[in-house]
């Protein structure tokens, strides 16, 4: 239990507003009438429906597949009707619509059939992780990245330590506090459960040392030596995930790499929840935990079906004027602001915050006070970063590290000329990974017909059978996918930068 | 940036902004300003006013000539902070002329030729002084004692320039006096014997000095500037002086002498600390910070000028941007 904790660069204490919303239980959201489910809820490609409009459809039933590896499928929240299929408003910055399956509930709620996996401790990690990605479990901690992807990377390498992160460090959101709060053993059993998956040979739950009623409840669900229960202090953005597996182990993830380059798993205790009901029941993710707080009447934590409309769930918490307010999905610090209040809570939504409307403060220019490097956890110098976006020297900032930004908000949080910061960063790596994209279509082209080749070759000469072949394939573009993003970066630096010779590594 | 704006994330704010901290920094002048009111008498309020007054106009000016957000602009306070610096560093008797051509050339030349707010290199009061300095060595250097002129006098002075008015009541500042009597192959012990000197440096400079001192560690304190730079122009200036006083301590006078005479803690605190003409990084401003210090005691001791503070930070700031790449911090995770 008396793990060495380190510190990590910059941060902050922040004010946490957390008082709001983290003393009363959550409720149940009664069930709304229409659900919208985007097909596109996670980081990766969209899923495909597999059901038509008219169709009649169960709680828990399949209605849109996973056809590619990073994707995951969607589930109906309830029972009802598909009414359409269509674009409609989803969590976007930039009021965006996409495709979204509307089912009109039938009221009934009733269940399809599910079935609980076997004792999972039995089964086969990779059965695990099938059950995971068929269940459409992403991370629930708001970035949305297929869980089964990063179970599957890290089954492919030696796992020192899986992580599970219940370190809420965003003002305002609870959810995962309530979460741990209520449903204690749960997240506990997930946790063996993707220790499992990804074979780790460590496991420990992270909270904030501000979460005392969250560690006695794990304190009393945890019968066993397994798992270690660590508080990390209080302290923005300590639940990142580089900087909290630098308090727990004092190692840095490499520039431009991932935690399971250094033998790390990291997932949300959301997740570990999700993944418990999933192994346990069969029970696919359809609902989940999201904090409705800050200028609203009953601040309250909410069990909400995947597809509620976001209005639905502030009018229940006694919010009515919604001309005046501003709606934020997530934190104010890394959260996004959103134009009307249709749109549903989705897989990543942990929080609904609703802040009156101001008028924008007037931005000075950077007087190079320093205040952002000194609160930047990823160690950057986010003056210098500005200074080559508001240039549009895009080789300048991706040498000055733009891409180890987390978007975490603090250099804008502290600065005094006002400047918004995270959006000339957002810019800029939108700038950047548009001309990459237009770039390396035709490397990218020649890098799978050799990766393909690659395999033909291996097939020829192992032949192994057919699940063995799709084994073989899932690793292969695993492999790929690593080394992709890996080498991504060297390659923006090398086309941005007239200067550094060619292969000078 | 071509994006349209959106209001993105943080949507929090820990309320700091730019006014605010020039108001700090102009709170943290007042002790040392009434020490030197004390000292000098008016003439030192009134510089104070008429140089900010000066600033607050040309700037205004400046903002409408180019085209800016005149109101935005004068609120940041920036330029009215430029104002009562170049004040405090000008002699109280300066003629008013003098005193408006540099902070005109402070602003056009030291400011908005760059860019404005942000962008320039030199640090504005410094470059404003050191015009009038070289320009008008005469006006600029003169400093009242051991009798003190009263308001009216003041007013008849700055009003009229030279005269035979300044000459009955201007004597020699201590860094005058120090320097003068020294290539006068008088010795420091000697010298320090002297009416004008006090315990360590000049009778009433070292309370100025200490008075600007108390001014710089509030602004330590509440977090306006960090230690680093005037920590290191004071060590710079100490060990250097510390060195040649160990040489022979009747050629050269003491550190304590150094560190309390002139403009060392109005300049390293206030004016070496100027974010925007400093280097970015901690072990930039270390080093910027002991090489204003180092430079100022070699200025003060072997230049033409009594007090080196000014032109030292100048040089500095030339040396900035090259400090800041040369200690560009490891990220971590970082292998190099
Ligand atoms: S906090 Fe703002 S003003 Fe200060 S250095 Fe950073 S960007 Fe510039
Ligand atoms: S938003 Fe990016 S640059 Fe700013 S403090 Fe966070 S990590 Fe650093």
């Amino acid at each position: 239990m008396n793990r060495v904790l380190h510190d990590f660069p910059g941060g902050l204490k922040l004010p946490t507003g957390k008082e709001l919303s983290d003393r009363l239980p959550s409720l149940l959201h009664p069930l709304p009438e229409r659900l919208y489910l985007p097909l596109h809820q996670h980081v990766g490609h969209p899923a495909m429906p597999c059901v038509r409009v008219g169709d009649k459809v169960r709680k828990g039933q399949l209605i849109a597949g996973a056809r590619e590896y990073v994707s995951v499928p969607v589930h109906a929240s309830t029972s009802g009707r598909i009414l359409t299929i269509g674009d409609y408003p989803v969590p976007h910055p930039a009021e965006f619509k996409a495709p979204c399956i509307v089912i009109e509930a039938d009221g009934l709620d009733e269940w399809h059939d599910i079935e609980p996996s076997p004792d999972y401790a039995a089964t086969d990690p990779a059965d695990l992780q099938r059950v995971i990605h068929h269940c459409g479990i992403v991370g629930l901690g708001g970035a949305g990245f297929p869980t089964h992807v990063k179970l599957g990377e890290g089954f492919e390498n030696a796992v020192e330590l899986l992580i599970i992160n219940g370190v809420e460090c965003e003002p305002y959101i609870t959810c995962d506090d309530r979460l741990i709060q209520e449903k204690a053993d749960y997240i506990i059993a997930g946790a063996r459960m993707i220790a499992h998956a990804v074979q780790a040979r460590q496991c420990v739950i992270a909270i904030e040392d501000d979460m005392p009623e969250a560690r006695q409840a794990l304190v009393t669900a945890l019968d066993g030596d397994d798992i270690e229960l660590v508080a990390v202090p209080t302290r923005y953005p300590a639940g990142g995930e580089k900087q909290l597996i630098r308090t727990l182990t004092g190692r840095d993830v490499p520039v431009g790499g991932l935690p399971i380059d250094i033998g790390i798993v990291i997932q949300n205790v959301a997740t570990a929840a999700a993944v418990y009901r999933a192994v346990t029941r069969g029970e696919p993710l359809i609902s989940r935990y999201v904090t409705i707080t800050g200028a609203i009447e009953n601040p309250r934590n909410l069990q909400v079906l995947l597809g509620t409309p976001v209005r639905d769930c502030v009018e229940k918490c006694g919010h009515r004027s919604f001309s005046e307010s501003r709606i934020i999905l997530g934190g104010p610090m890394m959260g996004m602001q959103v134009n009307h209040p249709y749109i549903p809570i989705v897989k990543t939504t942990n929080c609904v915050l609703i802040q009156q409307r101001e008028s924008l403060p007037p931005e000075l220019p950077c007087i190079k006070c320093g205040r952002c490097s000194e609160v930047c956890p990823a160690g950057l110098m986010p003056q210098r970063l500005y200074h080559a976006a508001l240039r549009d020297d895009f080789g300048q900032a991706v040498d000055r590290h733009l891409f180890e930004c987390i978007e975490c908000g603090l250099c804008a949080y502290v600065c005094p000329s006002r400047i918004p910061l995270v959006r000339y960063f957002r810019y800029a790596k939108t700038q950047i990974n548009n001309k990459e994209r237009q770039l390396q279509t035709a490397q990218d082209l020649r890098e799978r017909f050799l990766a393909k080749q690659q395999r033909d070759r291996q097939d020829a000469r192992s032949s192994p059978s057919a699940p063995e072949a799709a084994q073989d394939d899932k690793r292969a573009y695993l492999k790929e996918a690593i080394s992709r993003s890996r080498s991504r970066r060297e390659r923006i630096r090398h086309q941005h930068d007239p200067d550094e010779k060619p292969g000078d590594d | 940036m071509t994006e349209a704006p959106a209001f993105s994330p943080p949507y929090l704010h820990a309320g700091a902004n730019v006014p605010a901290i020039m108001r700090e920094v102009a709170l943290a002048l007042v002790p040392g300003v009434i020490v030197y009111f004390f000292c000098f008498g008016w003439g030192v309020v009134l510089q104070c006013l008429l140089c900010m007054s000066y600033a607050l106009a040309v700037e205004a000016l400046l903002l409408r000539l180019l085209g800016k957000d005149v109101r935005l602009f004068l609120g940041d306070g920036s330029a009215a902070v430029t104002g009562l610096l170049f004040a405090l560093c000008i002699s109280p008797f300066t003629p008013w002329w003098t005193s408006l051509f540099g902070i005109a050339f402070a602003l056009v030349c030291g400011k908005h030729l760059y860019g404005g707010l942000g962008r320039n290199p030199f640090n504005p009061a410094m470059v404003g002084y050191v015009f009038v300095l070289l320009s008008y060595p005469a006006e600029t250097n003169r400093w009242p004692g051991p009798e003190i002129p009263n308001l009216a006098e003041y007013i008849s002075i700055i009003l009229r320039g030279e005269g035979s008015a300044i000459d009955a009541f201007s004597g020699a500042s201590a860094l005058n006096e120090m320097k003068s009597r020294l290539g006068d192959m008088q010795i420091v012990s000697e010298i320090l014997t002297a009416p004008g000197f006090g315990h360590l440096a000049g009778r009433v400079t070292e309370w100025i000095n200490l008075a600007f001192a108390a001014g710089g560690i509030y602004l330590i304190l509440r977090g306006v500037i960090r230690w680093h730079i005037p920590a290191a122009v004071l060590a710079g200036m100490f060990i250097s002086s510390a060195f040649l006083a160990t040489l022979d301590s009747e050629l050269h006078a003491s550190p304590g002498f150094h560190l309390l005479a002139g403009g060392t803690m109005l300049g390293s605190f206030f004016i070496a600390t100027d974010p925007v003409t400093s280097p970015e990084t901690k072990n930039g401003c270390l080093l910027y910070g002991f090489l204003i210090g180092l430079l100022a005691l070699l200025i003060r001791r072997y230049g033409a000028y009594p007090d080196g503070i000014a032109f030292a930070v100048l040089i500095a700031n030339a040396a900035a941007p090259l400090l800041t790449r040369l200690t560009l911090p490891r990220l971590p995770g970082e292998v190099r």
